[in-house]
């Protein structure tokens, strides 16, 4: 038995409803049930993750989904949704599990940081008239460019990526997503002249034709880690850590392990895919040198090897011996970026702000006169435009984003990827559901989202008076706190508004 | 109270001239006042500066130390200083004329100096590279943070001089007596900045060793190039532009072996969209240079005149957000914001053109 009342409620409106039963139809999670003697339907409402497929499907607008409004005693300590965490537990015995990003009403950084626009002094720049330049190149550069006397570079430069957009796609396995939506965000980033990421579950056959376009990943799980794999793509990604989970691996159950994902994976079908904790190759700062040179090594020294690491305490002492230990591109994820599934208690509890592990591996690279020579590539929601030129400024040469790009493709953060079911196919492999995805469609959308916040970063930053995006990078005078404490503002090394 | 450069950040904009002898031949600074203070519009009274090559041949192997100093104290512990670090050949109150509109003047000074061969060979232990010029600069960098309290180098270069003061340029030129100097190249700086209590070390031209920059504009990329030469020692302790982009030019030019002209790619680089179109080598080139400089490059309105030893360098911003004109007559070249303050003291030319964004015009001065 069941201790507690469904978490929403299924508004339908009998005037509305046509009894077509398309809500029953789209419903992978069984709450729409049509009763054929009574011709209409009714809900299973304890079912219903509210991802709004049938809502958005339904043809009359008859349905809306609402919170459920019963409420315990008001208890400000013991909150409704602490005490329902105890009931699950104690029920299933298990660790409570979540998926995307961390929802905990914590203050958002980016949100209490402001730009600066031009005013008399010097001219703000109209982006429609002028050029207006986004291309960032990354990969490890020399301190100094030495030429030849004919003018020609006496050393060639060491691998970089060229992107025309400060936005990369971030990593989401097969296997965690559908292969559709594999699809439409590598086609995204081929029409947006950016990259994707195969997140550490392989690469499909299908997405080979985009190997210009992708990072692979090399996780602690090493699925579908070859010599071939690792020349498919233009960046080798070490992922040490996860924003949402640091400290643990990931679990891909075996219900979803289906025949692609098996080869993709180069496990057995049917198997549980798991990654372990760490990589047990690297227990120190050394061995990430030794794995990150065998990379090199594998691939002719062609690609720029980029390191993941998660925001946690030490993350700027981190990030420095990861630069020393000949990391071209540093990827930094802060504790509020997605996750197909993971511990709700670490997804919760683990890792700091982006903000502000963003602003002081800055601070710390250039300390050390080390900023110059790795890019720095920042993650873990970014919500928007404006969260993208605020990381700039802050320091980083680019970003990456993921539940965004989800949101883009239908995703209405139900947070319940992890139980396989994605009603948008988006996170799941059953192939009914994975073909209401069209690759077609949602690459333009992603596309679409890319361009857009491309065209608002352009409007930002002629505002500025800056009219290419490395003038931004690590900007900090362009940005002023608002509501922030005297520590917070020297972390991330901007003054208050007004100063 | 009202912050001086160093404590805030003052946006300003102004008025630049400059003149240069391409044979060489020194001239007295009666022309470049006489230029500048037709722009007299261009600045208010808040900052004036000249800077001037070729003025001290007797002494063109000592570095020429200008300093401000507040009060007495400020110049014994300044000296105390710099009689440690360096070997002083002469050294005498700079001249001015007390009758002029200037006021308020601080004490001035000027050193001719080498560093201390001691001092210069025990540092030398732990860097056999170290050159006279980083040596001077490391000290002049330190002598000018908060370590000197009312002490201020304003010039350090070899056979050459910057002037400046708190008032309007035409008043400074004479407060100077730089009627009595004879350079090969002068530059100058008419300043109107938006707030200022009017600090001496504020006015223009900037200058570090033998690098003087005067300059109209108000950058954009100010703090991603501050941060960025602050990885490689130096100090942006006024907080101005002028500052900041003369280190730039140190560290690729003396410290990188850049060209002046790969310098000014860097600096004012052509945008993607031409680099795209250009030849395999000079892609090749220029995608190097923006890609491992990205943080060397100056956003927003600014044209300059760059002095060195030997020449000078005009550049514009590459939107060309900023009016710079040049102007040749014989051996000169004339610069200026206006081409009516090249007029005023060459009215026939034979040649008269805008400086193109980001297109540099260089001239080093024959045999030199």
């Amino acid at each position: 038995m069941r201790y507690y009342a469904p978490e929403f409620m299924v508004y339908r409106d009998e005037e509305r409803c046509i009894a077509c039963g398309a809500c029953a139809r789209q419903c992978s999670n069984k709450v729409h049930i049509i009763d054929e003697e009574k011709g209409k339907l009714r809900a299973e409402e304890e079912n219903c993750v509210n991802c709004q497929r049938c809502v958005a499907l339904c043809p009359t607008n008859a349905l809306h989904i609402r919170h459920n409004p019963n409420e315990l005693r008001l208890n400000y300590n013991w909150t409704q949704k602490a005490v329902k965490e105890v009931e699950k537990q104690a029920l299933s015995g298990g660790v409570l599990l979540s998926a995307m990003g961390n929802p905990a009403n914590h203050p958002s950084y980016f949100d209490r940081i402001l730009l600066n626009a031009s005013q008399v002094t010097n001219p703000s720049i109209d982006p429609l008239r002028e050029p207006m330049e986004t291309r960032v190149y990354l990969g490890r550069k020399p301190s100094k460019l030495e030429f030849n006397a004919d003018g020609t570079l006496k050393e060639k430069l060491p691998p970089q990526v060229e992107l025309d957009i400060p936005i990369m796609i971030s990593a989401m396995s097969f296997g965690s997503i559908s292969l559709n939506a594999q699809k439409s965000l590598a086609r995204a980033a081929e029409e947006c002249n950016t990259l994707f990421n195969t997140g550490e579950g392989g690469m499909h056959r299908d997405l080979i034709g985009y190997k210009n376009r992708a990072v692979i990943q090399v996780a602690s799980g090493r699925f579908g880690v070859n010599k071939e794999y690792l020349n498919n793509g233009r960046i080798i990604e070490i992922k040490i850590g996860q924003g949402a989970k640091p400290g643990i691996g990931g679990h891909v159950p075996g219900e979803k392990v289906n025949e692609d994902v098996s080869q993709a994976r180069t496990i057995p079908k049917g198997t549980d895919a798991i990654s372990p904790a760490p990589h047990h190759d690297i227990y120190s700062i050394e061995d990430l040198r030794q794995l990150i040179y065998s990379l090199k090594e594998a691939t002719d020294y062609k690609k720029p090897v980029s390191v993941k690491i998660a925001a946690v305490h030490n993350v700027a002492a981190i990030a420095s011996g990861c630069v020393r230990a000949g990391a071209d591109i540093l990827v930094i994820d802060g504790y509020k970026g997605g996750t197909g599934a993971a511990p709700t208690r670490l997804l919760e509890n683990v890792g700091i702000p982006i903000e502000l592990a963003l602003a002081s591996v800055d601070q710390r690279l250039r300390d050390e006169s080390i900023r110059h020579q790795v890019s720095i590539v920042c993650t873990g929601s970014i919500h928007n435009s404006a969260d993208v030129v605020k990381a700039i400024a802050l320091g980083a040469d680019a970003v990456y984003i993921a539940s965004a790009v989800l949101i883009a493709m239908g995703c209405h953060m139900c947070r319940t990827c992890h139980t396989g079911l994605c009603n948008w196919g988006i996170a799941t492999q059953r192939e009914d559901l994975t073909r209401r995805l069209n690759p077609d469609i949602y690459a333009e959308r992603v596309a679409n989202l890319l361009k857009a916040w491309n065209h608002e970063i352009q409007e930002m930053l002629g505002g500025m008076g800056i009219n290419a995006i490395e003038s931004l990078k690590g900007n900090r005078l362009m940005l002023r706190g608002i509501g922030l404490s005297e520590t917070e503002l020297r972390i991330l090394g901007i003054k208050h508004a007004g100063e | 109270m009202i912050q001086k450069e160093g404590q805030v950040r003052i946006p300003s904009g102004c008025a630049i001239s400059g003149i240069i002898n391409k044979k060489g031949k020194r001239f007295s600074g009666a022309d470049i006042i006489k230029s500048i203070a037709l722009m007299h519009e261009r600045s208010n009274g808040l900052g004036g500066g000249f800077a001037a090559y070729g003025i001290y041949p007797k002494y063109k192997e000592h570095f020429a130390l200008h300093i401000f100093f507040d009060c007495r104290e400020a110049r014994a512990k300044a000296e105390e200083y710099i009689n440690i670090y360096f070997d002083v050949e002469t050294a005498g109150i700079i001249p001015t004329d007390k009758t002029s509109n200037i006021k308020k003047s601080p004490c001035i000074w000027r050193y001719f100096a080498v560093p201390s061969h001691i001092k210069l060979e025990e540092a030398r232990m732990a860097e056999p590279e170290l050159t006279h010029e980083e040596y001077v600069t490391r000290h002049v960098i330190h002598m000018n943070s908060e370590a000197f309290p009312g002490a201020y180098i304003f010039s350090s270069g070899k056979n050459m001089g910057a002037f400046k003061a708190v008032g309007y340029p035409e008043d400074v030129g004479e407060f100077y007596r730089l009627e009595d100097y004879k350079g090969y190249l002068w530059t100058a700086h008419g300043r109107f900045p938006t707030n200022t209590p009017g600090w001496w070390g504020g006015a223009h031209p900037f200058t570090l060793l033998d690098w003087s920059i005067v300059h109209n504009g108000e950058i954009s990329s100010y703090d991603a190039n501050r941060r960025y030469v602050e990885m490689f020692g130096y100090d942006c302790a006024l907080q101005t532009d002028t500052e900041v982009i003369t280190y730039l030019f140190d560290l690729l030019v003396r410290k990188h072996g850049l060209t002046l002209e790969a310098a000014a790619d860097v600096i004012a680089a052509p945008m993607w969209k031409a680099i795209e179109n250009m030849p395999e080598e000079k892609r090749e080139y220029y995608t190097a240079l923006r890609s491992v400089y990205s943080s060397a490059l100056v956003n927003g309105p600014f044209s300059i005149i760059l002095g060195f030893d030997g020449g000078l360098m005009a550049l514009n911003d590459r939107l060309k957000l900023r009016s710079l004109i040049a102007a040749e007559k014989d051996d000169t070249l004339y610069l200026a914001s206006e081409e009516s303050a090249i007029r005023r003291i060459a009215p026939e030319l034979d040649s008269l053109w805008p400086v193109e964004g980001g297109k540099p015009v260089i001239v080093r001065v024959e045999g030199e």
